[in-house]
């Protein structure tokens, strides 16, 4: 077999890149935290020793960048897993785990909730005229988090409710059938980039960057209870995942013949669905829409230990966590102390990677 | 013990394409499908394979409806060999063959041992190593023949084995055609049901036990190659004159269009 590893050891491999990966993100930063810092901020969180003597080094390791690079693991792993998923249900390499609609659903439903939390500021300071000045700071606080939950709950429901709708389109008394919701996919995203383009026609200056901040993609602003959330239903899907990896595989050689080895199809592929869009709606509600993890990390573990999805979807999970943790750490130390835009980084990444995969594909295709 | 279409039809939108089939297909016997193109051939396979499901009529496994049975466990004895294979991504052959294996929990020694047997039967076990989509079409066929012999190669506890093959000489050289019927033949002496849609009618006089001869969605004729691939039946059927003449060495007879 000429394939470049065995999918074991790779496996093994790519957990060890992950956990170096999590390390050198953990101490690497604006403010730098000494290994034993790192070492002791653990110790002392998990040993629940008193929160006293914790320095300044450790409060940053333990509530600033471990949640942020959990999230990202979290993150990484669900949507390189989904992009496994989706690639093999539309059996389609090229396939991206947005094609259900589910990044374009959340992203119109952060843009109509940055839009609403906008306005609902504006009109509020505008009849109470002047706050004061110690209820003004209490309540600024509040209102961040309020922002920031309304947020991402409504990107969450966007998502699910974008991919319900393509699913209600795709499936028909006979089942679903993959190529309509294919289609109805690419219109259910359409309508709601339109939808999103007029709130950000209607948005203000302060609501307008927010936006377009938000659809590049960040975790600048994660936190444990961001992690909580977030990682409860990804976390469900990655463990739930891998069961799919044979019916996967059976998939690859068409529906009816997954159907003749034993499958029963059509509970798979809502179940599929039902499951990508529920870690995409948590990864994209809580992260904004980062491109091309999903897309190239499944194809990356597929160049190397070939497409059997029983090692494929581990790998994918260990490579996209790997991946979005180092992203994370270039978006928040390139341009130190400022921050870039996940999503800018995986993009620029992503994107030439992408187009060398078309043209390997369109020589092999001899188009 | 038998996997029977009682009086099935089909109809898709307006049209109809399959009017009241019978077909009974035995353990032990090959059993093949010959029609002109659009006569209902694949549509029947797909019947029987329980990928649609009959507008009237019934599909019986064992005396029981085959949407009664168990998924899972029919796939333990009924295999299915698609015309065209959808598969594109760079399975090895040996991984495109276990999935054969799937609907059994026998353990990697024992599918190891299945898939070298199945390769070796289709004549594809120097191809184990190589890249499926590197293959050329007709060993891509071979392999997918394997995969599905894999899936019936050992006896069920579940009852009689069948294998449903849709036109499965139709990518392959002369010689691969007659290793694959040959092995069809095997197959049913081994106690398998076979059926075959095929369109070579010499093949079909060959290799067949009994021949179902169908002509816009209804059975023409029915029975023993000789009685059933007549002159006046191919005439009526295809609107094709031949002759019927033994063959120069073997007790059986060659069908010759004019």
């Amino acid at each position: 077999m000429r394939r470049a590893m065995r999918p074991d050891t790779f496996l093994v491999l790519l957990a060890l890149l992950l956990f170096a990966s999590m390390f050198l993100s953990l101490v690497t930063g604006v403010i730098a935290v000494s290994f034993e810092d790192a070492f002791q901020a653990f110790t002392s969180t998990f040993s629940d020793n008193t929160a006293l003597n914790h320095s300044q080094q450790q409060a940053i390791v333990v509530s600033i960048r471990l949640p942020r690079i959990l999230l990202a693991v979290f993150v990484g792993a669900g949507m390189a897993v989904c992009g496994a998923a989706m690639q093999g249900l539309f059996k389609n390499g090229l396939a991206d785990p947005a094609l259900i609609g589910v990044s374009g659903g959340a992203s119109l439903g952060a843009s109509v909730a940055i839009l609403l939390s906008s306005t609902i500021l504006a009109s509020s300071s505008f009849s109470n005229g002047i706050f004061e000045n110690a209820l003004s700071q209490f309540d600024e606080a509040h209102y961040i988090l309020a922002h920031k939950y309304l947020v991402s709950s409504m990107a969450f429901l966007g998502g699910l409710g974008a991919t319900a709708m393509v699913y209600r389109l795709g499936a028909s008394s006979s089942g679903m059938s993959v190529a309509t919701m294919l289609l109805a996919g690419i219109a259910i995203t359409a309508l709601a980039g339109a939808f999103s383009n007029l709130c950000t026609y209607l948005a203000d200056d302060i609501a307008l960057r927010r936006m377009s901040i938000w659809r590049m993609g960040s975790m600048s602003s994660a936190d444990w209870p961001d992690l909580m959330v977030a990682g409860s239903f990804i976390g469900f899907v990655l463990v739930v995942m891998p069961r799919f990896g044979r019916v996967l595989n059976a998939l690859l050689l068409g529906e009816s013949e997954a159907r003749h080895l034993g499958f029963n199809v059509s509970a798979v592929k809502w179940q599929l669905i039902a499951l990508t869009a529920l870690a995409m709606g948590a990864a994209v509600s809580s992260a904004g829409v980062i491109g091309f993890v999903g897309l190239v990390v499944p194809h990356i573990v597929r160049m190397i230990i070939g497409p059997d999805h029983r090692y494929l979807i581990p790998g994918s999970m260990l490579l996209g966590a790997t991946l979005l943790v180092l992203a994370d750490l270039g978006a928040r130390t390139f341009l130190a102390p400022e921050e870039l835009p996940v999503g800018i980084i995986t993009a620029i990444i992503g994107a030439p990677f992408f187009i060398t995969l078309l043209l390997k594909q369109r020589r092999l295709l001899n188009i | 013990m038998t996997f029977s279409a009682d009086s099935v039809s089909l109809e898709l939108g307006e049209n109809t394409v399959l009017s009241s089939v019978s077909l009974k297909f035995s353990p032990g016997l090959v059993h093949v499908v010959v029609g002109p193109n659009g006569a209902g051939k694949s549509s029947l396979l797909k019947l029987f394979s329980g990928d649609c499901a009959p507008s009237s009529g019934n599909i019986k496994l064992d005396l029981q409806s085959l949407c009664d049975h168990d998924q899972s466990t029919t796939a333990q004895r009924i295999a299915v060999l698609p015309q065209q294979s959808q598969l594109n991504f760079p399975f090895s052959v040996y991984e495109v063959v276990a999935l054969g294996r799937y609907p059994h929990n026998t353990g990697k020694i024992k599918d190891d041992e299945v898939v070298a047997a199945v390769l070796s039967a289709v004549g594809g076990l120097h191809l184990q190593d190589r890249l499926y989509t590197s293959l050329s079409g007709g060993e891509q066929q071979r392999i997918h023949l394997a995969r599905v012999l894999a899936q019936v190669w050992l006896p069920s506890p579940q009852g009689s084995r069948y294998l449903l093959l849709d036109e499965p000489t139709a990518a392959l050289d002369l010689a691969h055609q007659h290793l694959i019927l040959k092995l069809a033949v095997d197959m049913a002496k081994q106690g398998l049901g076979v059926l075959s849609v095929l369109h070579d009618l010499n093949l079909a006089a060959q290799y067949a036990d009994v021949i179902t001869l169908l002509s816009e969605g209804r059975v023409v004729a029915q029975g023993v190659p000789s009685q059933v691939l007549s002159v006046e039946n191919i005439q009526s059927v295809y609107g094709v004159n031949v002759e019927i003449i033994p063959h120069p060495s073997q007790s059986r007879f060659l069908i010759i269009s004019e």
